[in-house]
């Protein structure tokens, strides 16, 4: 596959970088990444993806814009509002780069369609904001040896940390199972500010970037944990994946993919922060 | 160009019709098509890409050879490729 001019211009800045150069910024055209949750993560992650030129992104989520979405859900516009999440994600990146081919579920994953869907992709961004769809995730992720990123954000913290399954420790190695309800607030109880989002959501593109090049080492075996109000980044070492982790253990105790309930208040799994 | 026959040029790559830093991305496309070893002629304007592409060339790894001025004040950088 030869560059168009066009394609060399738009893409000079990563074909100047020795890391990732001609053939990384090939890598990236014919690789694929699945975002899960077009929302404060999934918006910045979406958007640098696309811009970034990588061949095809799938884009999941069954909201549709809301007004108080749009303080940190930068790929939605106010005149998307009421339009679904998925649809408008996919026309802005689209509009970004025509390059890109998106493919747009207007569903939320769960135990019965995750594994569909996550298959046909090279790598996973979980931009979800709720414990059930992450521990989904992770769990589909790690029985199908699907790389993801991991990323969570409340008030002005975040956190980050990127799962070879089978390699790496997973999710469930660091966080066991899932909270007790009203343990952890949701966003909506909480706040975030928009920004944070915006950090952590474009820290997920990198991941992505490098999984797909190859390019320096991925945010794997840690965690990493950012700070607003201080702004303060922390990388914290993992014990290595393996003894006892009920999923991605050598004689895992989960062996089949599970709904959990949902939270008190009233959101559904796969729906973006 | 008549110094050029002094090297086996396997590859030339005309840089003239753009500018920086499309100058350089031209020119590693161009090595990137190429087995080490093999050698590039990069015909490229004087004043800004004589001063900045050998540079980044060499930064690169690879190996260049020469530097002809031409009599119409356009330069050929003659390059070997070094391996990966």
């Amino acid at each position: 596959m030869a560059f168009t001019d066009e394609q060399l211009e738009r893409y000079s800045r990563h074909i100047l970088l020795k890391e990732i150069g001609v053939r990384g910024q090939k890598k990236l055209m014919n690789g694929s990444v699945l975002i899960i949750g077009a929302g404060g993560l999934g918006s910045p992650a979406a958007l640098y993806l696309a811009a970034a030129g990588v061949g095809r992104i799938g884009i999941a989520d069954a909201d549709v814009v809301d007004l108080s979405n749009l303080q940190r859900q930068v790929i939605h516009t106010t005149a998307d509002l009421g339009r679904p999440k998925a649809v408008s994600a996919a026309e802005t990146m689209k509009a970004i780069n025509p390059d890109v081919e998106t493919v747009v579920y207007r569903e939320f994953l769960n135990s019965k369609n995750i594994s569909g869907i996550i298959k046909d992709y090279d790598f996973v961004l979980d931009c979800t904001d709720n414990f059930p769809a992450k521990f989904l995730i992770n769990d589909a992720g790690v029985m199908a040896d699907k790389p993801f990123s991991h990323a969570g954000i409340l008030r002005f913290r975040g956190q980050l940390m990127t799962v070879i399954p089978h390699e790496s420790p997973c999710y469930r190695c660091v966080f066991h199972e899932m909270p007790p309800k009203d343990a952890i607030p949701s966003c909506r109880e909480a706040g975030i500010v928009g920004a944070m989002a915006g950090v952590i959501g474009s820290l997920q593109a990198l991941e992505a970037v490098k999984y797909l090049t190859g390019a320096g080492e991925l945010l794997t075996g840690k965690l990493l944990t950012f700070d607003a109000l201080t702004m303060t980044f922390h990388t914290v070492q993992l014990p290595p994946r393996g003894d006892g982790c009920a999923v991605c253990s050598d004689h895992p105790e989960i062996t089949e993919l599970t709904d959990y309930e949902q939270p008190a208040c009233e959101f559904k799994p796969g729906s973006a922060v | 160009m008549a110094e050029q026959s002094e090297y086996k040029i396997d590859e030339t790559v005309d840089i003239t019709g753009v500018v920086c830093p499309v100058t350089f991305v031209k020119t590693k496309v161009a090595l990137e098509e190429l087995d080490e070893g093999q050698i590039l002629a990069v015909h490229m304007n004087d004043g800004e890409p004589v001063q900045n592409v050998p540079r980044s060339v060499k930064d690169e790894g690879h190996k260049i050879l020469k530097l002809i001025g031409n009599e119409d004040g356009t330069w050929d950088l003659i390059v070997r490729k070094a391996g990966a």
